[in-house]
């Protein structure tokens, strides 16, 4: 188990508004790290950072993706995504008018425009690109099993139902196959029985792929029985750092998402009232 | 009937070539939603590039006819192309993640600028070059109306065929094209698929060019006779053909093309010629009227 992201004093800030306040952790492989919070807590702007959506005004992000380690902050948005960052989004980005494979290829996109000799050898029939296609289209079946969406594959992606697009969109990351997977609320929607089977999905990944995870999400019941390591942010200043046991009696977690204990006595009409009407 | 027939060939011919301009403008908008007003003078470039082809190839002494041709088609591809690339780079890309009508109206001076561009270098005459693919089949008796399909009339809906079912195996089933369609539907998705975004933009431009340069390649072989305002009237009835078509949509394109250059013919068989801009232009306000979508186009659902 490695160091796979550093995040060091991460800061960012939108004019006077501070989003996330000198936050440092470290995400490693063969684990799944949760960022949790209330919402508006930042975590969200972790990824977009990550991804290079937004340039952070301070702080370093270093990840220990393939060779050479990388400052995420420092490189473009296409190319985070080549060193090995797959992201997917709290509301589904599928590209719905192509079919579910395609889009499952779409995500090795970098691998088929090299072996195509940037499309020129590709449209000649050269046989390396022949064999990159075939490969590619392996992956996405490998993928398209898992998920168990093999017998959708044509169908065009936005009209998969709900759940099976949420599954799609993280085999699509997965397909990319990258070092470290950013998920954002992948249960968001889900019901119970889905949500039970993403967990499962997550874990294999972790075990099978040996990648890291970081998962952004609401559902305490995914976050707690899947994470290995968690990360509670509170108006974008870190609170809390550490196992799930340990985070969920941490006594600054328990406030943040359940507020102070009231320290002002209800005065006695209200207490009556509210006795009446059986809310107290 | 032979009129009717005669027509019809003028038409498609003619169709050919709006659409062959009309995917660039289409292209174009489905990746970045921006009316490239340039790309009609993209085209009127294409064809003064295949004078000037034309003419030194006459002074190097290559005249057999077909060789000619490749020869004109391919460099007029290529340098058009740069055209497109370049028109890209320096006139749209850093106007990129500005408010909507930047790009639009660079557009429009990139398009005075390349004619006024054109006419200064290459003079405000109008441009001949001599018949070079000449005769045709003729069908009919001589006493009735005769139907002539001419050898050039044959070779623009050919190469037309040739070009679209190569563009259409581009786009399906090329990494490039797969890029292409990815960024179409989402260009953060697909960046964050490691698609370099830029660069399929510029290919985009580039491939819209080229095809508007056989498109003016053809204006050229077929009416002999241009000048530095043609890409004017041809961007527009291009364009015209593309909303018709549903733009956005590489197939509608093509047959708003077609569709628009039948209604000319038609209209110039039947009507009176002096008003076929009246048929085209008509057909583009009530297209914008009754039909915004176009034939094949989807209605555009904001994203949130």
């Amino acid at each position: 188990m490695t160091a796979l992201l550093e995040v060091l004093h991460l800061t960012m800030r939108f004019g006077g508004l501070v989003a996330i306040d000198d936050l440092s952790f470290t995400a490693h492989d063969r684990e799944i790290t949760a960022i949790i919070g209330p919402n508006g807590a930042g975590k969200t702007t972790v990824f977009n950072c990550l991804t290079g959506f937004y340039k952070p005004t301070v702080g370093q992000l270093t990840f220990h993706g393939r060779g050479q380690p990388l400052l995420l902050e420092r490189i473009d948005g296409f190319r985070i995504a080549r060193a090995g960052v797959a992201r997917t989004f709290q509301n589904i980005r599928l590209f719905g008018q192509m079919s579910v494979l395609e889009n499952l290829i779409v995500a090795q996109h970098n691998a088929l425009m090299r072996a195509s000799g940037y499309t020129l050898l590709g449209v000649l029939g050269h046989p390396g690109y022949r064999k990159a296609e075939k490969a590619a289209i392996e992956l996405a079946r490998h993928w398209l099993d898992r998920i168990e969406l093999t017998d959708r594959a044509d169908w065009n992606a936005e009209n998969l139902p709900y759940g099976q697009q949420r599954r799609l969109e993280i085999a699509r990351a997965m397909c990319m196959e990258p070092k470290l997977l950013c998920l954002d609320e992948p249960a968001a929607g889900l019901n119970p029985r889905e949500t039970a089977q993403l967990g499962d999905l997550l874990r294999t990944i972790r075990d099978d792929s040996g990648i890291g995870i970081l998962l952004i999400e609401h559902d305490m019941g995914v976050v707690m029985g899947i994470s290995d390591h968690i990360v509670v942010l509170d108006y974008g200043r870190k609170i809390a750092d550490g196992k799930p046991d340990e985070v969920r009696r941490d006594p600054n977690v328990i406030k943040a998402y359940l507020g102070e204990p009231e320290e002002a006595p209800l005065p006695t009409p209200v207490k009556a009232d509210l006795a009446e009407e059986g809310r107290l | 009937m032979p009129y009717f027939v005669q027509q019809l060939i003028n038409g498609l011919t003619l169709g050919a070539m709006y659409g062959l301009i009309a995917i660039g403008y289409s292209m174009v908008y489905g990746i970045i939603g921006m009316i490239n007003f340039a790309h009609g003078e993209i085209y009127m470039i294409g064809a003064f590039l295949t004078v000037i082809c034309f003419s030194l190839l006459g002074m190097v002494g290559v005249t057999w006819v077909p060789l000619s041709l490749v020869m004109v088609l391919l460099v007029a591809m290529a340098c058009t192309a740069a055209y497109g690339w370049t028109v890209e780079r320096i006139a749209y890309r850093p106007l990129r993640g500005s408010f909507r009508l930047a790009p639009l109206i660079s557009a429009i001076g990139m398009s005075i600028f390349l004619q006024n561009y054109v006419q200064l270098t290459q003079g405000a005459t109008n441009k001949a070059l001599p018949p070079v693919v000449i005769g045709g089949f003729v069908f009919g008796d001589a006493s009735g109306f005769t139907i002539t399909i001419s050898y050039i009339q044959i070779f623009m809906i050919l190469l037309t065929v040739v070009l679209m079912i190569g563009f259409s195996y581009l786009i399906a089933s090329t990494p490039l094209g797969r890029a292409q369609r990815a960024c179409q539907q989402d260009l953060v998705m697909a960046g964050l698929c490691g698609v370099n975004v830029d660069r399929t933009i510029s290919l985009t431009f580039v491939m819209g060019a080229a095809l508007a340069a056989v498109a003016g390649m053809m204006a050229t072989l077929y009416y002999g006779v241009i000048d530095f305002y043609i890409g004017f009237v041809a961007g527009v009835k291009a364009f015209t053909a593309a909303v018709l078509g549903g733009i956005g949509s590489i197939p509608g394109a093509m047959l708003g093309g077609l569709a628009l250059g039948l209604v000319e013919a038609f209209w110039s068989g039947y009507f009176a010629t002096g008003y076929k801009d009246v048929a085209a232009f008509g057909i583009l306000v009530l297209v914008l009227i009754f039909l915004p979508t176009g034939l094949l186009g989807k209605p555009e659902v904001e994203k949130v």
